[in-house]
């Protein structure tokens, strides 16, 4: 069965000017998010596969969506993240199911390649509340100009049987980054780490 | 004086709210600028002429609305603007946002009345469209304040079916010293609207009202 989507809601948050330095290019970053109907709400499910299936599904989706509201080619993406908000009629392990075993191949299409871990975040909830999703570079995880989070949240979810599912996907790093590290240019990204 | 900081956009599409699915799902889009608010941390008795100097931000500002929600000018049916001004900032600051928000989108959505009569409620007929006053609230707030920005119809701010309202907010802004400026826009009525009033089908006096 596919996921049951009441809403879907799109960003793209662009920052130009940081402390009054221009940001060049601007930071773009770009947040979707499914509102669905939980499956398994209400009650004890064992096997969370119909979750696992949807979790498939909104890889594609919402990763798709962020790289169309970036206006980029999927290579061009730099960074990714995952997050879920599980309504009160739902247990955490519902979030579990739809963001790690296969959100995570079809999202990697979507921005092409994506060697590194697919970092996340997950929590329970109600309506408005806001999930930080964390952001790291998409072919080497010690990329330290691009470890960012950004906010995730929809007013009027997720109610008791729904969970909110987040993918964000940017353009660059932070704005004005300059604390050091391994930088974009050395990436070698093969082992999803460097 | 005008330095936009960051610029937000966000497009919803909701399918359904637990009823009959439309064939069509409701897209509502926003649209929100950071800037620095040039009158932080004092009074200033002129601050009309900020007002002037956001006509090109609104009109900029609702092209990228328009070309985010990625649907032709005629499909849009409800709109509405906010402002939240920081901490160093007074609430009048966020009045400076009602004449250029306001115009911009209704200049972009085909408002073509000859003012001059429109004001004086002699305009017949209906004289293209943005006839509706755009509704606003705004408020003074910290970073990551939300605001329920009204909608309403384009033409005709009585239809019914077509009261509704978007929250907004920027994570990280307004700072103190900022202002978050907003415009929404909308392609319909309510999801599942069902609460009778005047239908935009019956839109008749073409005065801006019914």
């Amino acid at each position: 069965m596919p996921a049951q989507i009441r809403k879907l809601v799109v960003q793209v948050d662009e920052t130009r000017i940081e402390m009054g330095k221009t940001v060049q290019p601007p930071a773009r970053r770009a947040l979707a998010m499914a509102v669905i109907a939980n499956p398994c709400a209400g009650r004890y499910v064992e096997n969370l596969d119909e979750l696992i299936a949807i979790g498939e599904e909104l890889g594609g989706l919402l990763g798709t969506k962020c790289v169309e509201a970036l206006g980029i080619q999927p290579n061009q993406a730099q960074s990714y993240g995952k997050a879920a908000i599980v309504g009160e009629a739902g247990e955490l392990e519902h979030a579990a199911a739809i963001l790690h075993p296969k959100l995570g191949a079809p999202l990697r299409k979507a921005v092409e390649k994506g060697a590194a871990l697919v970092p996340s975040s997950k929590k329970q909830g109600g309506l408005g509340t806001a999930v930080d999703v964390p952001l790291g570079h998409k072919d080497a995880a010690f990329v330290r100009s691009h470890f960012d989070a950004i906010e995730a949240r929809v007013g009027d979810a997720p109610r008791a049987n729904e969970i909110l599912v987040a993918v964000a996907v940017t353009a660059g790093g932070r704005p004005l980054a300059r604390v050091g590290g391994l930088q974009v240019s050395e990436i070698q990204g093969q082992d999803g780490l460097r | 004086m005008i330095e936009i900081r960051r610029v937000l956009t966000q497009v919803e599409d909701i399918f359904h709210e637990f009823g009959p699915q439309p064939a069509a799902p409701l897209r509502r889009g926003v649209v929100a600028a950071v800037l620095r608010n040039p009158f932080a941390g004092r009074y200033e008795p002129d601050i009309v002429p900020m007002m002037e100097a956001l006509n090109p931000v609104g009109l900029q500002m609702a092209r990228t609305l328009i070309e985010a929600m990625a649907v032709p000018p005629e499909r849009i049916e409800g709109y509405g603007k906010g402002a939240i001004v920081g901490a160093a900032g007074e609430l009048e600051h966020g009045a400076l946002w009602h004449v250029p928000g306001g115009y911009a989108m209704r200049q972009l959505l085909g408002w073509k009345a000859d003012a001059a009569s429109y004001a004086q409620g002699k305009a017949t007929g209906q004289s293209g469209n943005a006839l509706a006053i755009v509704p606003s609230t705004k408020k003074v707030g910290p970073p990551g304040a939300t605001l329920d920005v009204p909608l309403t119809h384009i033409n005709a701010s009585y239809v019914r079916s077509h009261f509704d309202a978007v929250e907004v907010h920027v994570p990280g802004a307004p700072r103190a010293d900022e202002i978050v400026l907003i415009l929404t826009m909308s392609t319909g009525a309510r999801i599942h609207a069902r609460v009778g009033g005047l239908a935009a089908s019956a839109i008749a006096q073409w005065d801006g009202q019914r």
